[in-house]
């Protein structure tokens, strides 16, 4: 209630006592902020600002370097590619000259096992003209003596005879055989 | 005009009326006056000229120092790179200060030197003119004159040092009492103006908004719970039914007084920084 015999205080003068307390409360909390609360947050602000721009400088690098391994990476793929398929014509035509190769040899190997058959066959045709002869020359003329008696027996006209005989054979046998035989003789 | 100041003129039309339901019943409605801003003392003594009283007010403005400091302290002593909750809402204030007010009026490196000053500035207006709305303390710390008075002079001194660091005093006086690109006669009216403007109005202006915005605030709040008190208590039949209208308007005006914290907080700082420009700039 206002009393009418006191005096309506002026709002607008400060007593003595009201500006103290306000110099107190303000120093105080003047000294909290500008020692205390805004240096240690600008600490922690700078500090996550280096580390936001840390943060991004160290993920660009990190796409950067990315892009780099995907791009050798990519020519590391192309270039085994091409050395594939360069591998595969290669291998593709030295199977083609193995095949050529190996067809030679088959047939150089044919034709000297056909050869060597042809010479031993032929070794033993000699072998076997050669006995004959000797034992055809034999009977034929045990029977020409049988058939002519004792004219025969004398050995130089049996040897004539038989070998004018042989020579008459031979004549109806290849010429092989009858050279051969002639160099014999 | 500012919302607050506009309570301020309502509220002087509405004492009366509520003055005299007062006078015609006969009853003890408390209608809250200029008393209400000038507690008795606690200890010490209450006289204009004491330096060492200590009354309600006084009582408020220490208290709420000390929570506002325990609360920054408990927010900020483990600061972290990746910050908690609490350290949120201390960064989300200091860098509204920063940001929104400082840098925006100043620009980022002029603001520099006075974010300090502007933080501590909008931290305390704030956390005093809030207190008006808290239960058991019901005032401001900015219901008095001299915390308003103190801030102002604070910002009055800081923007003619920084003038004068800046100009010289010579250069600076004339640029803020003779501005340039006005005939000569003009200066006879213009130059008083200016040095009332400067030297006095600014501060002036600061704490009388702040402290006016308070008082109004506080006379709303004081008037519409004592009228709820008085008219659900001695008021008779229908009329208690009143008595609802009247909590409603205090619970508004609390809300609204929140709000006028908040917004005078803002201005004090925003119209700091704006002196500050003034002073810094290179051709008024």
């Amino acid at each position: 209630m206002i009393h009418a015999d006191e005096a309506t205080p002026n709002v607008l003068l400060p007593a003595g006592y009201d500006i103290f307390w306000s110099l107190v409360v303000t120093v105080i909390i003047g000294f909290f902020f500008f020692k205390y609360l805004l240096p240690k947050l600008n600490v922690i602000l700078d500090e996550r600002t280096a580390k936001i721009e840390g943060g991004l400088a160290l993920a660009e690098k990190a796409q950067a370097e990315a892009a780099s391994a995907k791009a050798d990476v990519e020519r590391e793929l192309a270039e085994a590619r091409k050395e594939a398929a360069g591998i595969r014509e290669e291998a593709v035509s030295d199977g083609g000259q193995i095949v050529i190769d190996a067809r030679a040899k088959a047939q150089t190997e044919a034709n000297r096992i056909a050869e060597n058959a042809q010479r031993q066959i032929d070794a033993e045709r000699q072998a076997a003209v050669v006995s004959l002869r000797t034992e055809v020359g034999g009977l034929a003329s045990e029977l020409a003596s049988r058939i002519v008696g004792e004219s025969l027996t004398d050995d130089a006209r049996q040897s004539r005879v038989i070998d004018r005989f042989l020579d008459e054979l031979d004549a109806g046998v290849p010429s092989g055989a009858a050279g051969s035989r002639d160099q014999e003789a | 005009m500012l919302p607050g100041e506009r309570i301020l003129s309502t509220a002087a039309i509405a004492l009366p009326i509520l003055a005299e339901t007062e006078d015609s019943s006969g009853s003890g409605f408390h209608a809250p006056g200029i008393d209400e801003f000038f507690p008795p003392a606690i200890f010490g003594s209450t006289d204009l000229d004491s330096w060492w009283g200590f009354d309600r007010i006084m009582m408020v403005r220490v208290i709420m120092m000390v929570v506002l400091l325990l609360l920054l302290w408990l927010g900020i002593r483990r600061a972290k790179l990746v910050p908690g909750r609490g350290q949120n809402i201390i960064e989300l204030g200091v860098e509204f200060v920063r940001v929104q007010i400082a840098e925006q009026v100043l620009g980022h490196e002029r603001a520099k030197p006075y974010l300090a000053m502007l933080t501590t500035i909008f931290f305390t207006v704030l956390t005093m003119n809030i207190a008006g709305v808290i239960p058991f303390l019901n005032i401001s710390g900015n219901a008095r004159v001299g915390l308003p008075l103190v801030l102002a002079v604070w910002v009055l001194v800081v923007y003619l040092a920084a003038g004068v660091r800046k100009h010289g005093v010579g250069k600076y006086l004339k640029a803020q009492l003779f501005p340039p690109g006005i005939p000569w006669p003009a200066y006879l009216l213009i130059t008083p103006i200016e040095a009332l403007q400067v030297f006095v109005l600014r501060p002036a202006t600061l704490t009388i908004r702040l402290l006016a915005n308070m008082m109004a605030g506080h006379l709303m709040l004081v008037l519409c719970f004592s009228a709820t008190n008085f008219l659900l208590l001695e008021g008779g039949g229908l009329v208690k039914l009143t008595s609802a209208l009247s909590f409603a308007g205090g619970i508004f005006i609390t809300l609204f007084e929140v709000f006028v914290a908040l917004l005078q907080a803002y201005i004090f700082t925003l119209l700091a920084s704006i002196y500050l420009n003034f002073a810094l700039e290179e051709e008024h």
